[in-house]
């Protein structure tokens, strides 16, 4: 057993930590804390690395440095049998659902239970409809997933995650490409499993709007750092440039619109290649034509 | 000149590592196939998409293959007065090499690209990383299946391949050149040996199976999880399966046959 002085009520601790992918640096020593029963949202652009956190807290990618504890247990050292353990208690709802298309959605949800437990079909039934019925698509057990629009299958997921009524969920961006209606739904459905499920969530996202009115806790990350953090009334009320940007969806600002690049009027009028040469390369490439014909 | 010597080192290095991520995954495949025992309703699954449904593009490949052999066997035989032995050669050639190599390279072309589409479809969809979450070995429950369905149906192919194709050369040599029919099957069954062609010839598409298996499954999932990622790999599927059984089928046939 792995004891670290993170603080009792933390599900999850991230110590420290850094992951690199070739040269680019993702994150550079961060820490986060997760706490029992909340919901707590990780913010900041796209590529900065929200999902490959998500990857590393469940074992799935190594950090160079740091540690991740979840429920007391330090992920990266435990062996193959004690992750696997693990992740059965640690559900995870991907972008794109990642439901398995050659089964019903029926037997989605039930894959998991089928896997892990032995238990008869009928009780599996029971199990299936009600998470089914919990996430509003209990008439939808016959479809397949192609069937599904990107919401429902965001909830079907959502149903095979608590399949085996784990002790967490993360949540990776659920809310985009999303219509107003289904955003809606999922937002509901994120906030009232977390209260009756006893959850702890970690949603990964940049929908602002929809992750401030249901985080208990927010972490902004930028470039591998954590530039803020806080309950949502003190994330929009911060004093930082950037997470003000970030919050109000500025175009320009800490984070420029334009990627690095040198003078505008430089780059016009001194190109690599002259806009006008005595050669013109039509003539070449007749010529070449010509010695090859 | 250094350029050419790094660019030489680069791809060398390059493709050492991606044998030892091949060898790795051939050994968590293998070790993978004990739980596929215990769930045989996963291999059946398998067998019927890898094996029943190559059925039909075996027989056909197989008959016109015997057919051209009875043809040109006939034409050469008969200047030296022996077309009654058209049935050992048909058999022979179907049997020690064309069986066994021309279904590998249909089986890597329909099934093994089938294989690698797939398995690399599910990568890019996020289905074998959200197996791994639930705590499901990808490997054990998608991988094995596959590759112990692949491996128990070319053998299985390769012999259908070469029944029919025997068919299809005495359907030319005695039904339309006039071969008799008593001589094609007793001069097959006198010139043909057991030991040397017939096992020779399974054991050749046993090897054939498993390398072809193991290519397509290993492409597939070592494939960049992007659209272009997964028609790259299929490709080199179809490509390296090919270039593995021709060499290997040299290789073989100089180890069974060099010495006779």
């Amino acid at each position: 057993m792995d004891i670290f002085n993170s603080s009792q009520d933390s599900l999850v601790s991230v110590h420290n930590l850094t992951f690199s992918r070739g040269e680019k640096k993702i994150f550079d020593d961060i820490s986060l804390e997760f706490e029992r029963g909340k919901i707590t949202a990780i913010m900041g652009p796209s590529g900065t690395g929200k999902t490959t956190l998500l990857k590393i807290i469940g074992g799935q990618l190594f950090p160079n440095r740091g540690n991740v504890i979840v429920n007391g247990r330090n992920v990266h050292n435990l062996k193959r049998d004690e992750l696997y353990t693990l992740r059965r208690r640690m559900g995870m709802l991907f972008q794109s659902g990642a439901l398995l298309t050659d089964m019903t959605v029926f037997d989605n949800v039930a894959y998991p239970l089928r896997e892990h437990s032995h238990l008869p079909e009928s009780m599996i039934r029971s199990l299936v409809l009600m998470k089914l019925e919990a996430v509003g698509l209990r008439g939808a057990r016959d479809l397949m997933p192609n069937e599904l629009s990107g919401g429902m299958a965001r909830r079907v997921a959502l149903a095979r995650a608590i399949a085996l009524d784990p002790m967490m969920i993360m949540y990776d961006e659920p809310f985009t490409g999303q219509d107003p209606i289904s955003m809606g739904a999922l937002v509901l459905l994120i906030k009232s499993l977390n209260t009756t499920l006893n959850l702890t969530s970690i949603i990964v996202s940049h929908d602002v709007h929809e992750t401030a009115a249901i985080a208990d806790y927010i972490y902004v990350l930028s470039e591998g750092k954590v530039v803020g953090q806080g309950t949502p009334q003190e994330i929009q009320q911060s004093s930082s440039e950037w997470v003000q940007q970030f919050m109000n969806g500025a175009a320009d600002g800490p984070v420029h619109f334009h990627y690095p690049a040198k003078e505008y009027m430089d780059d016009l009028l001194h190109s690599e290649k002259p806009l006008f040469s005595r050669h013109r390369p039509s003539n070449d490439r007749t010529a070449k034509r010509r010695r090859y014909s | 000149m250094m350029d050419f010597f790094r660019y030489l080192g680069a791809g060398t290095r390059k493709s050492f590592t991606k044998l030892g991520r091949a060898s790795y995954f051939l050994i968590s495949i293998l070790t993978g196939i004990g739980s596929v025992l215990v769930r045989p309703r996963l291999l059946l699954k398998q067998l019927h998409s890898v094996g029943v449904l190559s059925f039909l593009i075996i027989t056909i490949s197989g008959l016109f293959v015997g057919m051209v052999l009875g043809l040109q066997g006939f034409y050469i035989l008969s200047r030296f007065g022996a077309e009654e032995t058209l049935g050992v050669m048909v058999a022979a050639s179907l049997v020690r090499e064309l069986g066994p190599v021309v279904s590998a390279l249909l089986f890597a072309g329909r099934a093994g690209s089938a294989l690698t589409a797939e398995i690399g479809l599910m990568k890019a969809t996020e289905q074998l990383s959200g197996m791994e979450m639930m705590a499901i070995d990808p490997i054990k429950r998608i991988v094995s299946p596959r590759f112990l369905a692949g491996f128990l149906s070319m053998p299985l192919l390769a012999a259908l391949f070469s029944a029919v194709g025997i068919i299809g050369g005495q359907i030319v040599g005695s039904g339309l050149l006039g071969v008799d029919d008593g001589a094609y099957w007793s001069q097959m069954r006198a010139n043909l040996d057991f030991q040397g062609d017939i096992i020779n010839g399974i054991i050749k598409s046993v090897v054939f199976g498993f390398v072809t298996s193991w290519i397509a499954l290993f492409e597939g999932y070592d494939a960049i999880p992007t659209a272009e990622g997964v028609s790259r790999a299929t490709t080199r599927t179809v490509v390296n399966s090919a270039f593995s059984i021709l060499g290997l089928d040299f290789i073989l046939t100089a180890l069974m046959f060099g010495d006779n």
